[in-house]
């Protein structure tokens, strides 16, 4: 029977099997809560009777997915606010942060792709900037900005700019030298020759560098606000470890991979969208 | 005696040799090319024709000497001199279209975009690229369509003069024989001024109305100029049945497998070094030798 199916159709059949049965194992290997009734005295009267904090079993993950996106964004105060408009927070701080390390990133790595001098002058800096964690720059942050929010735009911008910046001046340097010959021997002006020569012939390694730096964005973004506190994604899981709602952790775990999947998604339809064959 | 529509004075490239000094690939080059003239230039590897190919197109800088069009000193890329490279050099993110457009917008700005597209069409149909080829990618052409694609760019922009990095290097036998007979239609029709480099005695004989031979490098030549005295149009099935192809043939032969060799390696002295103008001619005897065939007779 299997023989008939197409290697995708047969792909997406194990794949469900592996998710059933995952979640039958992990099911399966939460203890069940002892009833009441089958407690000594002395067993209740030291509070054994109370339902201990334990992994909840995927069940209960199901339920709670379900009760918080049938009703995502609703909002009863500082510390309630529903899945949707935490990660509504965390996507505008990421796209923010993102967008304008983008737009310096982007120019910057023109520059240095173009001019060997300009390489040379800035390379020191990249790379001792590059390694440095981006939460390091969150306590000068705070204190500069003097703006929680701000400052976790700040780390997002620090970390994206880099993958951006490299590999935009490693497209642009790599250009090959016929198609620039063909851009001079058609006279077209250093601007034009940028446009519409360097930028298509660089774009796949430059979209490349934006989609390392997304995914390094939101990976970054998690942490952040976890420090800064106050509203996104962040947030949400740090407050629900503090009221001790591992179902709300899990849920929150698995919302932030899937968000993570789309984002990753998104650049790699551009990706596709500028790549040629040579 | 006029100055050619082309002229090349006392060209030299020197080189560092890496050890300190100076290599010289050539020096003192000089020769002309007239207006509508199609000159191809024979040599072995390494004698410095791509090098005096890429000063011509204006992407490189002679060490000295000048290259003068029309009475006016070459300097840098211009799209008075088309070029087509070896590697075709098409874009490949383009539609073949969009690569011959590309070209024209840059020659043409103030057209419209149909104006622009139906020159582009016009110049892929006389390559012989018509219908859905031409909103194909590079890669999604062979080796013989890309270089197609890349001639009709390079004519669609009618360049002054028209350059021609041995364009059909890396092509096969077959297709090769093809394009060259688009190319000499194309060429036909539009009466441009061509310089190009090739390996091929054959190709050269069958397109030429003259062979530059250079001598082997370094210190290399351009030793002599020697005239095609077949009649135009001509026909690569026909053209080996002319009383001047063979003895043609045999002198580019001897050339380039003896007396490029004997001829390198001479220092110039700082004189100029002229081709000497060679003409075989077989259909006259030697008294009738003042009357000369017209370069050009272009069929339709």
């Amino acid at each position: 029977m299997l023989d008939n199916l197409s290697q995708n159709q047969r792909a997406a059949i194990l794949s469900v099997v592996l998710l059933l049965v995952g979640l039958l194992i992990w099911e399966a290997s939460i203890p069940a809560q002892q009833a009441v009734g089958e407690l000594t005295e002395y067993e209740r009267l030291t509070g054994g009777g109370v339902p201990k904090a334990g992994v909840p079993p995927p069940s209960q993950v199901l339920v709670k997915a379900w009760e918080q996106l049938s009703n995502p964004f609703y909002d009863a105060g500082p510390n309630d606010k529903g899945i949707g408009i935490q990660i509504g927070y965390s996507i505008y701080r990421v796209l923010t942060g993102y967008i304008l390390a983008a737009l310096l990133a982007v120019p910057l790595g023109f520059l240095i792709g173009m001019s060997p001098v300009a390489y040379k002058a800035l390379n020191p800096f990249i790379q001792v900037l590059r390694p440095i964690s981006p939460l390091a720059w969150m306590p000068l942050a705070l204190f500069i900005i003097q703006d929680s929010e701000a400052s976790a735009i700040f780390v997002i911008f620090i970390c994206s700019i880099w993958p951006m910046l490299i590999n935009t001046a490693f497209g642009v340097a790599g250009v090959r030298q016929d198609w620039v010959n063909v851009a001079r021997t058609h006279e077209l002006s250093p601007l034009k020759t940028a446009i519409t020569v360097i930028l298509p012939a660089a774009a796949p390694t430059i979209v490349t560098g934006m989609r390392i730096s997304i995914g390094i964005a939101w990976l970054v973004i998690v942490a952040a606000e976890m420090l800064v506190g106050g509203t996104g994604i962040g947030y949400y899981v740090w407050n629900e470890w503090n009221n001790l709602d591992l179902t709300s952790v899990i849920f929150s775990i698995l919302m932030i991979g899937i968000v993570g999947m789309l984002l990753d998604a998104a650049f790699g339809a551009l990706q596709r969208a500028v790549a040629f064959a040579e | 005696m006029p100055k050619p529509f082309l002229s090349i004075e006392q060209l030299t490239q020197q080189f560092p040799d890496g050890n300190g000094g100076t290599m010289t690939v050539f020096e003192n080059a000089t020769f002309g090319i007239e207006k509508g003239e199609f000159v191809c230039i024979l040599g072995h590897s390494g004698c410095g024709k791509s090098t005096i190919m890429n000063i011509l197109a204006g992407l490189a800088e002679p060490t000295s000497g000048v290259v003068k069009m029309d009475g006016f000193e070459v300097s840098g890329p211009s799209l008075d001199r088309g070029v087509v490279f070896q590697n075709y050099s098409l874009l490949p993110w383009l539609t073949a279209l969009k690569n011959v457009t590309f070209g024209i917008k840059a020659r043409y700005p103030q057209k419209s975009k149909q104006e622009i597209t139906d020159q582009a069409l016009e110049y892929l149909a006389m390559v012989g690229l018509e219908g859905d080829v031409v909103y194909r990618k590079p890669s999604q052409l062979s080796g013989g369509m890309r270089q197609r694609v890349s001639i009709a760019r390079a004519f669609a922009n009618h360049p002054k003069l028209l350059l021609l990095d041995e364009p059909f290097g890396a092509l096969d036998a077959l297709t090769r024989g093809t394009i060259q007979d688009e190319l000499l239609k194309i060429w036909g029709q539009t009466e441009q001024t061509v310089f190009m480099i090739t390996h091929d005695i054959d190709e050269a004989i069958l397109l030429a109305d003259r062979i530059l031979l250079m001598t082997n490098g370094p210190l290399a030549r351009v030793a002599e100029s020697v005239e095609i005295t077949i009649p135009r149009p001509r026909n690569r099935t026909e053209i080996v049945d002319h009383p001047n192809y063979y003895p043609i043939r045999n002198h580019l032969v001897q050339f380039l497998g003896h007396r490029s060799k004997e001829l390198a390696g001479q220092p110039s002295n700082g004189e100029m070094q002229h081709p000497e103008t060679v003409r075989i001619d077989k259909t006259k005897t030697d008294d009738e030798g003042g009357e000369t065939t017209p370069l050009r007779s272009v069929g339709s």
